[in-house]
């Protein structure tokens, strides 16, 4: 369980542009389900995932994950939190361009160093998982949106996290890409994978695999549904 | 342990792949690296070397010279102080030396001539003949059997048969000798027979060189007496300050250097610095990424280091140093042409890659570890 007590984030704090992305927010996410972020531009949801994901600190507050507090820890640690426990697929994918899709799958693990044959059958797993097996071999850059984020999903995984976090997972997905992205969701909640989702997007909120749908404003929880 | 290595494996790998993408920018600085390491190799390896057959061939010289002095100059040495140097304790195989300097104007060059030592009997001479250096034979191009012609200040002409050409070995200090009789140097030169240019001598225990040069000096006030330590001194000074002189002008070379590896160092690019916010993000810890950077730091600089010096090495070793050699062996017209003996002074090679790989590793990594040390989402941002 992740629970963010009293978590407020102020960048470029005490300067005349400072922002307060979020504000005070309370929020606690269940295992093995699937939570959804929504807002508008602005509203601080990415954030929060951020901040869940311990890319970033809170200002004010606290994240405990499983009653542990997170947000305090030093740096080494948290690096092996996000190892271990959260998978990231980012808005922009954030693939590493210039390597292959295989490569950039299996960057989490490298810091684990696994045999490299143990690797590399976890890594085929994912990719015919997500229907990119036959593109491993592929420059990232020589990729379609889909399958970059396909490939995105995968590396997220391949640590075998908790917890997966997707930013805006849809954004630059077409209809049925995006209902493909769902099977994705179910399959890894079916596989007991808590996943925590910003979207804009209508399709993600009215989907059957969402469990909840926490709506954000101004860096505030308005609704939680 | 075993984990230890495969994680630096994955990171070597990650490392090779990083420099293969940005392959471009980091040849031209390998090139510029491998460069200046090669030229101040070549200056470091050459002096350690010439100094080195300098030292040896001053092994053969005598312990000690003594020259006359007159108002504060040199002066000719009498064969009456010969013979007070004779009554010195210690003192062993006291000769008067005979040499001179020539300048010959048909081939625009300075020659050495002088009389074989008495002690040398290889050298022996007989009058009208006459045994050159490897420079004087290539410039007059001169072998065994040919006469050599020479002219005095005072318009007296010497005529010598050449009995022997010096060998290149020892060139550094033979280069352009001319060893004749002593009766052909004392006409040429038109010198009295009780005259010589200075006197050699042995001395038979070598710790005792100092107290016999002193008491050489008490015997013979108005003369000063030289070591063979003094002479090695003066040719180290005079080759360390070539040496130094050269290093100068590479400064140049080594601040355009590291001005270089600083902009590189400090000019992360976006996407580097984006490149280093996923890798936090994806579970790489601070440590992970700056060692993938000391990998790739490592592998161009001491790449680049090993290929200069290799190429330095085969610069001066095999090749005799052709883009230094006039400025580390003199300005003569008399070059001396001969190969160095390979010599690598392991202390100098070992400042060497202090002075270049550190700067540059610390240049790389100290950005990187700011960088690296920030939180993902900031670095990403």
């Amino acid at each position: 369980m992740i629970e963010l007590q009293g978590v407020s984030k102020i960048y470029r704090q005490g300067r005349s542009n400072e922002i307060a992305a979020v504000c005070d927010l309370d929020l606690t996410l269940q295992d093995n389900r699937v939570t959804v972020l929504k807002g508008p531009s602005g509203s601080g949801k990415t954030t929060v995932l951020t901040i869940i994901g311990c890319l970033a600190r809170p200002t004010q507050g606290r994240v405990l994950l499983d009653g542990e507090i997170l947000s305090g820890l030093p740096e080494k640690f948290l690096a092996e939190v996000r190892r271990r426990t959260f998978g990231f697929a980012f808005q922009r994918f954030n693939l590493i361009a210039g390597l292959t899709a295989f490569e950039n799958i299996v960057l989490p693990a490298y810091p684990l160093a696994p045999r490299f044959d143990t690797l590399k059958a976890r890594a085929l797993e994912l990719a015919e998982t997500f229907g990119v097996a036959h593109r491993l071999d592929l420059n990232v850059d020589d990729l379609s949106g889909g399958e970059m984020q396909r490939v995105a999903v995968a590396r997220a995984l391949i640590n075998d996290p908790r917890v997966v976090i997707a930013d805006e997972p849809t954004a630059n997905l077409d209809s049925e890409r995006a209902a493909q992205f769902l099977d994705i969701v179910a399959t890894l909640k079916a596989r007991g994978k808590t996943v925590l989702m910003t979207s804009h997007d209508p399709r993600i909120w009215s989907a059957n695999v969402v469990d909840r749908v926490v709506e954000m404003a101004d860096g505030r929880i308005v609704e939680a549904a | 342990m075993s984990g230890w290595w495969a994680r630096q494996r994955y990171l070597l790998d990650y490392a090779s792949a990083s420099l293969w993408r940005r392959k471009g920018r980091n040849l031209v600085l390998w090139a510029i690296f491998a460069a200046l390491v090669f030229i101040l190799g070549s200056v470091i390896l050459f002096g350690s070397a010439i100094r080195r057959e300098a030292a040896l061939v001053l092994r053969d010289a005598p312990d000690v010279v003594a020259q006359a002095m007159r108002m504060g100059r040199h002066d000719m040495a009498l064969a009456s102080d010969i013979a007070k140097l004779k009554s010195v304790r210690g003192a062993d195989r006291i000769e008067g030396r005979l040499w001179g300097y020539l300048y010959d104007t048909s081939t625009d060059a300075n020659y050495t001539l002088q009389t074989p030592s008495a002690h040398a009997p290889d050298l022996a001479l007989q009058k009208g003949e006459a045994i050159v250096g490897e420079g004087v034979a290539r410039l007059r191009k001169l072998s065994e059997g040919k006469h050599l012609f020479l002219v005095s200040p005072a318009g007296r002409l010497l005529k010598a048969k050449v009995k022997k050409v010096l060998s290149p070995e020892s060139a550094l200090v033979s280069s352009d000798l001319v060893l004749v009789s002593a009766e052909d140097f004392r006409a040429f030169f038109e010198l009295a027979p009780d005259q010589f240019t200075d006197i050699a001598m042995r001395v038979r225990n070598p710790s005792e060189v100092g107290t016999v040069s002193g008491k050489g000096a008490l015997a013979l006030p108005h003369y000063r007496f030289i070591t063979r330590a003094n002479m090695a001194r003066t040719y180290e000074a005079l080759f360390s300050w070539r040496e130094g002189l050269l290093l100068a002008i590479a400064t140049g070379a080594i601040l355009a250097f590291a001005i270089l590896a600083f902009d590189k160092a400090s000019g992360l690019s976006a996407q580097e610095r984006r490149e280093i916010g996923i890798l936090k993000a994806i579970g790489w810890e601070t440590s992970d990424i700056i060692r993938m950077k000391l990998w790739e730091a490592g592998l161009i600089s001491v790449s680049a280091f090993v290929a200069g010096m290799t190429l330095a090495y085969l610069h001066v070793f095999a090749m005799s140093a052709p883009l230094i050699e006039t400025v580390l062996k003199g300005w003569s017209t008399l070059y001396p042409r001969f190969a160095l003996t390979p010599h690598v002074d392991a202390l100098q090679v070992t400042t060497l890659a202090f002075l270049t790989l550190l700067p540059y590793i610390a240049a790389v990594l100290a950005p990187i570890w700011r960088t690296a040390s920030a939180d993902p989402d900031r670095v990403m941002r």
